[in-house]
């Protein structure tokens, strides 16, 4: 499991989770799931034009990942967000059945660029990974107050000046370089998956934005590694065990939150009875009528 | 006129099996998700709608595998994950978007170990191609009762439920005073959506089967005036957008590069896109032309009263 062609997987798969992690948190904060799905979905395209046009997947991936963040920017002027993400994520993928039905020797790619190959990946693609890993994790940096803020109140971030509409664009240009990193070695699926599952599970733990990106982080490496190990051994698409054990995690930290939310509420409301009484609960004992 | 009619339509367009039903399955499926889908619209779930098309392409999946009908394994997959999302809370505005990628992400892990699945015994990937991307010309007429009642149902059930289910989706807080029982209709919806999508997705495929959920509808809505009247124009707009693309589809087997044809789910997106941006430009035509008469409107008032106190 850790022999020569799988020390690249193992690297490789970290990088991503580690990324997807950071990114995730933003994800989950903002309410970006369906862009942080269709993204991905749709950029895979963008690997059939190339195939067509003769030119490097790399170059199809980014080409149209930063033209779907910026259509699903545009077109946010004028309809709801989840129309114009939807929207523009048919039109790619439209595009993309056009390329494929032109190209012969490209169909059996689309499996593995839609749920990812990461067992036996190239060393090759060591490089680009981390150079679009890292570009992702600066352009997250460089903005995390402001994006921090347009991401927990639109409204107090107008007030301090941070334009609601260019940090969305920043934030899509983001999912779109975390797209062209991801999709040739792990797939669509499975870096969406972390982006949305292990950042949620962490912030059920925590309200500090540093200490839910660190656990957002450090769940989506166990998860990738997890889901590896196990995948390894079954033979069975790793795709599948991060969906679930991504899905997993969302409900330990949604079972944890609520268990704390409900001990604690139940304290208070029984303390509550018990004040609003004002009186001991033994006070029909002692012959007064008690109160109805 | 006759000689533009035959350009258009190559020689046996209309004697075609094939394309009799792909037109009448495509049809119907059409003309559920433009209904469905203008109440997604207006409900702001049109993640949802997507998430659950991604998912029923698991129950395509399985389908193929078991040797069942598509239909069957479209639908129960997508009412099983319809099911999922009303028990974690999709409805809730709060969260809603969450709870979606939840279910999407553990559906598609799914997807993607029955996809494996398929393509180990068959050892094609024919499976994936035509359940992600959908097999119009190729779906067999056995097909053509089930949609059809299938739709019938559907659209019946979404009628009778119009008022009710109109007021919770424009106004939940409004519909929860004047007694509506919202959780029944966010419910109903959920169930609809999920047989509208299935429907679409054994048409032009599971991943694009949103065009025809979103796309008609989020134009009807710019276009109608009154929230009836889009259900009517996104039903139109579907409709119209699929029989054009079966059409265009069927003219393009002598189109270049391969003489193959061009895919009509193609076709489909990109007339249902154009609609829509149609439908934006007449809104803004219409808006613009009222506020000019509005003005003028005004303006002719001022000079009455100017001219009535003078």
């Amino acid at each position: 499991m850790f022999s020569g062609f799988m020390v690249t997987t193992w690297v490789v798969a970290t990088v991503v989770a580690v990324v997807a992690g950071v990114v995730g948190f933003f994800v989950v904060a903002r309410g970006s799931a369906f862009a942080a799905h269709a993204l991905p979905l749709g950029a895979f395209s963008g690997a059939a034009a190339a195939a067509l046009a003769g030119v490097s997947t790399l170059v199809g991936l980014v080409g149209f990942s930063v033209l779907g963040a910026v259509g699903i920017s545009r077109l946010s002027h004028r309809a709801r967000r989840d129309v114009a993400t939807a929207l523009v994520l048919v039109v790619l993928l439209g595009l993309g059945a056009l390329f494929l039905s032109m190209t012969s020797e490209y169909a059996p790619e689309i499996y593995s660029l839609l749920f990812g190959e990461v067992i036996g990946v190239s060393t090759s693609s060591i490089t680009p990974i981390a150079v679009l890993g890292a570009i992702c994790v600066v352009m997250v940096a460089v903005a995390w107050r402001p994006l921090l803020l347009s991401s927990i109140s639109p409204e107090l971030g107008e007030v301090a000046g941070v334009s609601s509409g260019r940090m969305e664009l920043w934030f899509l240009l983001v999912l779109a370089a975390v797209t062209a990193m991801a999709l040739p070695v792990v797939g669509a699926l499975l870096v969406f998956s972390l982006m949305v599952g292990p950042p949620a599970a962490a912030r059920s733990f925590t309200s500090k934005p540093h200490v839910a990106l660190a656990g957002s982080v450090l769940v989506a490496v166990v998860t990738v590694w997890a889901a590896i190990a196990v995948s390894y051994q079954t033979n069975w698409p790793v795709g599948f065990f991060v969906g679930i054990i991504g899905a997993g995690a969302y409900f330990v930290g949604r079972s944890w939150s609520w268990w704390v939310q409900t001990g604690r509420s139940g304290w208070r409301l029984r303390r509550g009875a018990a004040l609003r009484d004002g009186r001991p609960r033994t006070a029909s004992l002692r012959g007064a009528p008690a109160p109805r | 006129m006759h000689a533009a009619f035959g350009w258009l339509v190559e020689p046996g367009f209309f004697s075609s099996a094939p394309v009799r039903t792909a037109a009448l399955v495509g049809g119907v499926a059409a003309v559920v998700s433009g209904i469905v889908g203008a109440f997604t619209v207006m409900r702001g779930q049109s993640f949802a709608g997507h998430a659950l098309a991604d998912v029923s392409a698991a129950g395509g999946s399985a389908a193929f595998l078991i040797g069942i009908s598509p239909l069957l394994g479209f639908v129960g997959m997508a009412g099983l994950a319809a099911g999922g999302m009303e028990a974690v809370g999709v409805e809730r505005a709060r969260g809603r978007d969450l709870a979606t990628g939840i279910v999407l992400g553990a559906g598609l892990g799914l997807a993607a170990l029955l996809l494996y699945f398929d393509s180990t015994s068959t050892s094609t990937t024919g499976a994936a191609i035509s359940v992600l991307f959908g097999s119009m010309f190729a779906i067999a007429p056995s097909i053509i009762p089930w949609a059809a009642g299938l739709s019938a149902l559907v659209a019946l059930a979404v009628l009778l439920a119009y008022r009710p289910l109109l007021l919770s989706s424009l106004d939940p807080d409004l519909a929860a005073v004047r007694g509506v029982r919202v959780r029944v209709f966010e419910t109903l919806h959920l169930l609809a959506l999920a047989a509208a999508v299935a429907l679409s997705a054994l048409t032009i495929g599971a991943i694009l089967s949103t065009a025809l959920l979103v796309g008609p509808g989020a134009a009807a809505l710019r276009v109608a005036r009154r929230p009836g009247w889009s259900l009517v124009w996104a039903a139109g707009i579907g409709l119209g957008c699929t029989w054009l693309g079966i059409l265009l589809a069927y003219d393009s087997y002598d189109w270049p590069p391969g003489h193959r044809g061009w895919p009509v789910s193609f076709f489909i997106v990109a007339l249902v896109f154009v609609a829509y941006v149609a439908g934006g430009i007449f809104h803004r035509v219409r808006r613009d032309r009222r506020d000019h008469r509005d003005r003028r409107g005004t303006s002719a008032r001022q000079a009455h009263a100017t001219a009535g106190s003078a």
